[in-house]
């Protein structure tokens, strides 16, 4: 089984949890024997792990045909592309695209990240696309997100070759309903245009049938997973006097901020010994501040800024509770983070990850009193939070990538009519 | 001759309201009259009165042949005076064919037996004080919540004056021996024990309208025959559950009642008659004794304690409730007492169940933790108001004893008085 895949992301350079996602996936679909796994991304930096499966940058693949010779391609990209494989893609330029800016070597420069122009770079990741479809061989086109839907659609019109998608969020998650038409244009497309599409949870699943109009037969939910903590016991809780709660996101609408400091101030109205805090940063970031002294708690109330890398799994490890109570959000990765470590989470059952969470509480993501609550029994009852942390940690321990990379199989299996 | 012993239980808990810990010393009062009223009326309207109304008729039509028992714990009987009083006036008719029997049990359907011993005693004194005034006549077959039982059960069970106790047929307890036998405790077999047969009663309210059962549909012939097809020495068949079984468990529509209506006709057929437990007990002999050291029960595949006190949730609540009862027994205060009980009943703690918490209003174990655990907060708040936290038990009973014997002491001092006065005047007149 030969998968063409177009994604955005790929770790160690990260922005979301797109490229933790994207990392995975593969990684556990690898495990299969037979699976060749390629994967595009625009800009890679080259310390990628590409130990079970091989990483093209869109940056790297040229679109205009440029005379070079042998030397000079391999000065210019030789670390991260052998300039044999340059010139053979070079012969899977069909079309014209000279409209594009390239630069010596016929290629685009893509930023990897999410520009201003990013509608511009999505548009020229469909031009590599064409490249890749003419020459490359392939079962299966494999699209994450809907920055790559339209590069899926268009290899598979050039190759006719079945194109699965895979529906990490939609505009629906990221802008609480208004949303962006251009956006749900291009994702609308994708959805249409694609054999298969795949969502992380069967809230997403609803969400790409209600609103994207789809064939529920079409749509299948295969639930994320967490990659293992192969470092989890070095992550330790220092002994405090006071109990702490985190939140750890963007600081956005989307993952309901608000609703994290109002719980606050309900718990801090009735209890002394807890400490609240806020990591990460946002658009709604000065907002909370100010709610958080409007609320006369900001003596309790605490801001990090952004938190990357080993940091992210230090606070997690830390905190007595992790709390997302996001408005919407497709799955969340980072309760099960903090499972990992042993931090008992209140998440909102607007998120995906509470479809398959037992020892985790869910509540509504509007419903305060309830957040607060839990955080209150986890804080003041023992066995509360020891229960939560060690059933927690095992049911988590057993959410596998490995499941997940089978389940895309089957879907892969059924399209191919394998 | 071949008997079968019906029983039926009927136990719903109080459940508490949703209480949040900012309420915790703000509002004493924890029961969602709401969902119990609602609770109670539906059971009372689709299983209760037409499940009585069955019996009744299987009463009427075998000439008083057709027998069973029951057993209804306090603080459902308290919801059923209050929500649906017809259920009990339906009850006294059914008690006044003396053809049932009630059974004894700790009154507020907990785990007394397991945790305190005084707590037992007093709650099934207080039961069967409830029963005696509401069908007029005191149990003497004991049955425990959820058929908990010990040899350290029994015994205490035996010190309070039943002969006879109900437990399940639990592999761990059973091995390869028959329900369809009597048999006695370990060491004092003064006490009898009758032991559910859980194929014939699964038959009933597990399987009964089941379509992919290899024996659907049962028919109470088929289900009589059964009986009749064992061994000439199997005489006793205990067929108990739930009374919800009758028209919830197994609704209306699946034909359950006609199937109950058509039992007595088939059994009496085959010269089956129908027992209540007492007189199974009296009418046969002992067959050997049960060892058990680790209390079973009805509930689960392990049938044992742990849909209750299987983990760490249900372990800090239940210690946390029972630290208090010396305490909360010393204590006059009505209320406070009314909770005590309410707040002991078991399935709040099954409710925090990973794996048992069948019938939960509550989302999931943590939510029924939490919950519980807050309104737990006030009453133990309640608890330590009570009495002045600097004095420890010892000497708190005693305290309380000079109080309510100061009376006496009085009295008996005030005697003492007249005595020597009396004696006084007399020396001095002399």
């Amino acid at each position: 089984m030969k998968v063409l895949m177009f994604g955005w992301e790929f770790p160690p350079h990260i922005l979301g949890g797109l490229g933790t996602a994207s990392y995975g996936l593969t990684r556990g679909m690898a495990e299969q024997n037979d699976m060749e796994l390629v994967f595009v991304i625009p800009k890679p930096h080259g310390d990628e792990d590409q130990s079970f499966l091989k990483i093209i940058g869109a940056c790297n693949v040229p679109v205009v045909w440029k005379n070079n010779n042998w030397d000079y391609v391999n000065q210019k990209i030789g670390n991260v592309m052998h300039p044999d494989e340059y010139f053979w893609l070079r012969d899977g330029i069909k079309y014209d695209f000279s409209r594009i800016y390239t630069n010596e070597l016929g290629c685009i420069n893509f930023s990897g990240k999410y520009p201003e122009n990013l509608i511009e770079e999505i548009s020229n990741y469909e031009a590599v696309a064409s490249v890749l479809a003419h020459q490359m061989h392939f079962d299966v086109i494999h699209s994450h997100d809907w920055l790559t839907y339209p590069a899926g659609a268009f290899a598979k019109q050039i190759s006719g070759k079945p194109l699965v998608i895979h529906v990490h969020a939609t505009d629906f998650d990221r802008s609480r309903g208004n949303v962006n038409p251009t956006v749900y244009s291009i994702e609308k497309r994708g959805m249409d245009i694609a054999d298969h599409i795949i969502t992380v949870s069967n809230l997403t699943r609803n969400t790409v049938i209600e609103k994207y109009h789809q064939d529920p037969r079409k749509v299948t939910t295969v639930h994320n997973a967490v990659e293992p903590l192969q470092d989890a016991d070095s992550f330790t809780k220092t002994e405090r006097k006071d109990k702490i709660v985190t939140f750890l996101g963007r600081i956005t609408m989307q993952k309901g901020p608000e609703y994290f400091v109002e719980a606050a101030h309900r718990v801090l109205q009735k209890t002394d010994g807890v400490r609240f805090v806020m990591a990460g940063s946002g658009d709604m970031m000065n907002a909370m501040i100010e709610l958080a002294a409007e609320r006369g708690i900001a003596d309790k109330f605490h801001f990090t800024g952004f938190l990357k890398g080993r940091q992210v799994h230090e606070m997690l490890a830390e905190s007595d509770v992790y709390m997302m109570p996001s408005v919407s959000e497709p799955f969340g990765i980072s309760p099960l983070e903090a499972m990992q470590v042993g931090t008992p989470s209140i998440i909102s059952k607007q998120s995906g990850c509470a479809e398959i969470l037992t020892h985790a509480i869910k509540t509504d993501y509007w419903d305060i009193d309830a957040m607060a609550d839990a955080i209150y029994g986890i804080v003041k009852y023992p066995a509360m939070y020891e229960s939560m942390r060690n059933l927690g940690r095992d049911e988590v321990n057993n959410i596998k990538w490995y499941d997940a990379g089978l389940k895309v199989r089957a879907i892969y299996n059924s399209v191919l009519g394998w | 001759m071949k008997n079968i012993c019906f029983y039926f239980q009927i136990h719903q808990p109080e459940r508490l309201k949703r209480y949040r810990f900012f309420e915790i010393g703000q509002d004493h009062y924890y029961y969602d009259d709401f969902q119990n009223n609602e609770n109670i009326r539906r059971l009372a309207e689709q299983s209760y009165l037409p499940a009585n109304q069955t019996i009744a008729e299987m009463i009427r039509s075998s000439n008083g042949k057709f027998k069973c028992a029951f057993s209804i714990s306090g603080v459902t009987l308290e919801q059923l005076q209050r929500f649906s009083p017809e259920v009990i006036d339906s009850f006294k008719e059914l008690a006044a064919t003396g053809s049932v029997e009630f059974l004894a049990e700790p009154y507020a359907h907990s785990l007394a037996s397991v945790f305190d011993e005084e707590e037992f005693q007093s709650q099934v004194k207080m039961h069967s004080d409830l029963i005696h005034s509401l069908f007029g006549k005191k149990p003497s077959v004991f049955r425990n919540a959820a058929l908990i039982y010990s040899d350290d059960i029994g015994e205490a069970v035996l010190k309070m004056g039943y002969k006879t106790i109900l437990i399940e047929e639990a592999k761990h307890v059973m091995g390869w021996k028959s329900p369809n036998y009597m048999y006695s405790h370990s060491y004092l077999n003064k006490l009898k024990i009758l032991v559910r047969n859980i194929k014939l009663s699964e038959d009933i309210f597990m399987r009964f309208s089941n379509p992919s059962w290899n024996e659907y549909p049962l028919t109470a012939e088929k289900f009589v025959d059964k009986i009749a097809a064992t061994s000439a020495d199997e005489k006793i068949f205990n067929v108990w559950m739930g009374y919800e079984s009758l028209g919830v468990v197994q609704p209306e529509h699946t034909g359950i009642f006609n199937f109950f209506k058509a039992i007595p006709y088939h059994a009496m057929e085959r010269e089956i008659g129908f027992a209540l437990p007492s007189e199974i007990a009296k009418a046969n002999e002992i067959t050997g004794n049960l060892t058990v050291p680790f209390p079973s029960s009805w509930w689960g595949h392990e049938k044992d304690l742990s849909p209750w006190k299987g983990n760490d949730l249900q372990n800090e609540a239940l210690e946390k409730l029972y630290q208090v009862s010396e305490r909360v027994r010393m204590s006059k205060d009505k209320p406070l007492l009314q909770d005590w009980l309410h707040l002991q009943t078991s399935d709040h703690f099954r409710y925090m169940s990973h794996k048992e918490a069948y019938g939960s209003n509550y989302e999931s174990p943590y939510d029924a933790f939490v919950n519980y655990m807050n309104v737990l907060a006030d009453f133990l708040e309640r608890v330590k108001m009570q009495f002045p936290s600097s004095i420890d038990n010892e000497e708190l009973n005693g305290l309380l004893k000079t109080i309510t014997q100061q009376g006496k002491t009085i009295e008996l001092l005030e005697q003492e008085l007249d005595k020597l006065k009396a004696k006084k005047a007399k020396q001095q007149k002399e």
